[in-house]
C-alpha cells in the first residue's frame, strides 16, 4: 500500500508575531530585531533579472521615499544567490538608473521564505510567489498580501494600506472601502445598546448606529 | 557585508559609525542620527564591528574598542 505523503505548510497569519530571521541580504547579515520600533514591509519576488520582478523593483524604489516618510523599511527576498542580487541591482541602475536602496535577502536554504510562507507549490515548487508582509513597530503582521507570478504589485495599495494602518492606530478609528488620507474615517460600532443610543447623538455623520463616519 | 571589507578593513559606512562612537559610548538610535543611516543598517553594522572587535557592547550601547579607534586614526 502506498504511504500518503501530506506537507503541511504553515503560514503566519494577521496579529502573529513576524517570524524571527536572521539572513544574508545585500546589506549584510540582517535580523528581524533589527527592524525593531519602526514599520517594515517585506515582500518577495520570483526570480532576480525576470520581467515583472524588475518592474516591481524599479516601482517600489520610487516609492521608497514615500515609505521612509511614514517610518517604513522594505526588505526583499527571493530564493537567488547574493551574487545573483547584486549583479540584478546593478544591471537594474545601469540599464533603467534605478538605484535600489533596500536590501535583498538571499534565501537560498528557504528558511525565510518557509516561515513566511512565501512558496506556494502548486504556483511553484521553487520560486516564491509574490508576497506583502506588513509589519507594525512591535513586529506584529497586520497585512498579509499574495499576488500571483504573473501579477506585479500595486504599489498605491501599498501605500493606501500603511497610510491606513498608521490611521487606524493612531486615532482608534477604522477606515472605510476606498479610503484615501483626508477621507472621512469610520467609529468602531458600539458594543452595548446605551452606547448604540449615545452614538447617534454624538454628531457624527450616522449611516445608523453601526456605521457612522467622522473627520479627523 | 557593510561594515567590514574582505580585507579587515572598516568600508566607508563602517568609518561612519566608528566615528560615530569616538564621543564615547553610544545607542544605536543616537549613531542612526549621526550618520544618517536606517537604524537597521547601524544594528547590524554595530554588531559585525563588535564581531570584528572594532567595538565593544555596553548593555544595549555602543563603545569603540582601542582597534576601532586606531583604525580612525584616533
Amino acid at each position: 500500500m502506498e504511504e500518503s505523503r501530506e506537507q503541511t505548510i504553515s503560514f503566519p497569519r494577521i496579529g502573529d508575531p513576524a517570524p524571527d530571521f536572521e539572513a544574508v541580504t545585500t546589506h549584510g547579515v540582517l535580523r528581524r530585531e533589527d527592524f525593531k520600533g519602526g514599520w517594515l514591509i517585506i515582500f518577495s519576488h520570483p526570480a532576480d533579472f525576470t520581467p515583472v520582478c524588475t518592474t516591481e523593483f524599479i516601482a517600489f524604489t520610487e516609492i521608497y521615499p514615500d515609505l521612509e516618510k511614514r517610518g517604513v523599511q522594505l526588505l526583499g527576498l527571493s530564493v537567488d544567490s547574493i551574487t545573483s542580487h547584486i549583479a540584478w541591482v546593478r544591471n537594474v541602475e545601469d540599464k533603467t538608473g534605478f538605484k535600489i536602496p533596500f536590501p535583498i535577502i538571499a534565501d537560498l536554504s528557504k528558511e525565510v521564505s518557509t516561515a513566511y510562507g512565501m512558496i506556494h507549490p502548486g504556483q511553484s515548487k521553487t520560486e516564491t510567489v509574490r508576497c506583502v508582509f506588513i509589519i507594525d513597530p512591535k513586529q506584529i503582521i497586520r497585512t498579509i498580501l499574495y499576488y500571483p507570478l504573473t501579477t506585479g504589485r500595486n504599489m498605491d495599495e501599498i501605500l493606501r494600506i500603511v497610510d491606513a494602518l498608521q490611521t487606524t492606530d493612531a486615532n482608534a478609528v477604522a477606515t472605510p472601502a476606498n479610503w484615501r488620507p483626508g477621507d472621512m474615517v469610520v467609529i468602531p460600532p458600539p458594543n452595548t445598546q446605551e452606547m448604540a443610543e449615545e452614538r447617534m447623538k454624538q454628531g457624527y455623520e450616522c449611516v445608523d448606529w453601526y456605521l457612522c463616519r467622522k473627520k479627523l | 557585508m557593510p561594515c567590514i571589507s574582505p580585507d579587515g578593513k572598516p568600508t566607508e559606512t563602517g568609518i561612519k559609525m566608528l566615528k560615530a562612537l569616538q564621543g564615547g559610548i553610544g545607542a544605536p538610535e543616537a549613531v542612526a542620527q549621526t550618520t544618517g543611516l536606517p537604524l537597521f543598517r547601524v544594528r547590524s553594522g554595530l554588531r559585525e564591528l563588535a564581531q570584528a572587535g572594532m567595538v565593544e557592547p555596553k548593555n544595549g550601547d555602543y563603545v569603540i574598542a582601542s582597534r576601532g579607534a586606531e583604525l580612525i586614526g584616533e
